[in-house]
């Protein structure tokens, strides 16, 4: 592992993203949270980002200068919660 | 932003971006992409990511022979690995018509060199052991038609694009455009005007719009429609290889991501035409269903999320692509329903062809726009969702 000490500090833990990994993007001039997403798969987890989403954010801020309520959050997609496929199909109950 | 461009692509999606890509590629300088929101936000950020030569007709056949191609060398010509697995596509088949239809299909695809064939449920269980095999009769199998990551396919073309100088401005909005008897003068957006003389429409769901701005004069009957994805949470990876389709469980499709592990796919419900795009409770019910009729275990699965998207549909559909010609130098690549993003490296290859060399060995004349116009619509393409 290299020497560098963000490498070790997990941002999204559920997709394994580091603070690196998106201070990287982020210097090579992406700043666009949805594009930050897409490239890391920050938010896309089964916690969908309720952990992660606010402290990207944060780094965002704090790199470009904005302010954190400048910076949009991903909307929230239906299920809010994870749900099983069987509950939603209806059957279950038939094992 | 620059004022003056040769080219003026409008869509920064998977196909304005590799359209892009090849002009530079081959040689065109001075070219703009010109997208109104960020890259990819239009359908190709939300497609099931397949990619399958298994077409029903000579033409779709021979242009995704060539796309794998390419989809397969693409790490190495774009330089980013945008994660493309050959896992295969696994139709399943549940009566003797839907058999002699794929048997039909796989001779049209050998006669090509795509080696699709037609295996036994057992085999099919091989292929993928979790699979429910109750009433499939056979399956029709490729084991080169497989997936690809959509967001880091944008970013490759997107990059490589640049690279050989192209300038790329999102959140830019093409407004209207400027054609004086017959020629393209100039392109109005929010952001500035610039003049050009060359306009290729790569807008999908919102070609018939930018048509109308340069007032095509020819009927291209391209309409949004609704449709949804899911994803799950992960799980072991590599149980679901191959995408698997079943037309019998209304268009279900479904595949593991590679590296990801969560299960993705959708089915054929859809509602439209309309440009909303909010999911709904009926198909993630609808699609919970389906699924775990396909595999069982995938009841105790978590559903994490749930997207809507749009298929630019025609009639047949099959996209509307080539050269219009009551207004010089305007191009349409749009309406490529469920398969926009697997074809997107060899239409883009022939429109580069087409507009750089002014012609291509491809087989573009089948995607004609002037075809609906005419009333010789093709046959329909093989779509899942
Ligand atoms: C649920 C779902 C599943 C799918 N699954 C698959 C699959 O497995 N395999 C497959 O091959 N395909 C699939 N598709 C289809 C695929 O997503 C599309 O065919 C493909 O992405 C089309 O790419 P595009 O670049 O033409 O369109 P888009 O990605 O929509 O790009 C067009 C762009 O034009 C921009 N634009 C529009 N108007 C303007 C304007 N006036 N000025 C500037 N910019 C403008 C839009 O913002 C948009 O980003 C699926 C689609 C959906 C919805
Ligand atoms: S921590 Fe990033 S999605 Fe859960």
């Amino acid at each position: 592992m290299s020497d560098d000490p963000r490498e070790r500090i997990i941002i999204c833990r559920c997709n394994d993203v580091t603070l690196k990994d998106i201070e990287d993007i982020i210097d090579s001039g992406i700043t666009d949270i949805e594009e930050i997403k897409r490239l890391t798969r920050i938010g896309m987890g089964p916690c969908q980002g309720r952990t992660c989403l606010p402290l990207v954010a944060g780094i965002i801020a704090r790199k470009t200068g904005k302010k954190i309520e400048e910076i949009e959050l991903p909307a929230t997609r239906v299920p809010i919660r994870p749900v099983p496929m069987g509950v939603l199909a209806g059957d279950m109950d038939e094992e | 932003m620059r004022s003056k461009a040769k080219t003026v692509i409008i869509g920064g999606g998977i196909i304005g971006l590799s359209i892009a890509y090849n002009l530079a590629k081959m040689g065109e300088e001075d070219i703009v992409v010109l997208e109104k929101s960020y890259l990819g936000s239009g359908s190709t950020f939300r497609c099931g990511s397949g990619i399958r030569q298994q077409f029903g007709d000579d033409a779709n056949i021979q242009m995704m022979k060539r796309s794998v191609e390419i989809w397969k060398n693409m790490e190495n010509e774009l330089g980013y690995n945008v994660e493309f697995e050959q896992g295969g596509y696994l139709f399943l088949l549940y009566d003797e018509e839907e058999l002699k239809t794929f048997e039909r299909n796989v001779k049209l695809q050998n006669k090509y060199g795509v080696p699709s064939r037609i295996i036994t449920p057992e085999e099919a269980k091989e292929i993928v052991p979790l699979l429910n095999t109750d009433g499939v009769i056979a399956a029709a199998f490729n084991h080169t038609d497989g997936k690809a990551n959509p967001f880091k396919a944008v970013f490759a073309y997107a990059n490589a694009a640049k690279k050989l100088g192209v300038d790329i401005y999102e959140y830019t909005e093409a407004k209207d455009i400027k054609v004086e008897d017959g020629k393209i003068k100039k392109v109005i957006t929010d952001k500035g005007e610039i003049e050009t003389g060359r306009v290729i429409n790569a807008a999908n769901a919102w070609a018939p719009l930018i048509n109308k701005m340069a007032g095509v004069p020819v009927d291209i009957p391209i309409h949004p429609y609704k449709h949804q994805g899911i994803k799950t949470e992960p799980f072991k990876i590599g149980e679901i290889n191959p995408m698997i389709v079943s037309f019998k469980h209304d268009g279900v499709y479904m595949t593991q991501e590679a590296n990801q592990g969560g299960i993705i796919g959708g089915y054929a419900l859809k509602y439209g035409p309309t440009y909303d795009i909010t999911p709904t409770y009926e198909f993630l019910r609808g699609v919970s269903y389906r699924f775990s009729q396909i595999i069982p275990a995938l009841k105790y699965l978590n559903v994490i999320r749930i997207w809507a998207g749009y298929y630019a549909e025609t009639p047949d559909d099959n996209a509307a692509i080539g050269r219009i010609n009551e207004v010089d130098e305007f191009y349409i690549a749009a309406g490529f329903s469920g398969h926009g993003f697997m074809l997107a490296p060899a239409v883009s290859e022939a429109i580069a062809e087409l507009i750089v060399d002014g012609k291509t060995s491809k087989p573009l004349w089948f995607y004609d726009p002037y075809r609906f116009e005419r009333g010789e619509l093709r046959e329909q393409a093989v779509q899942m969702g």
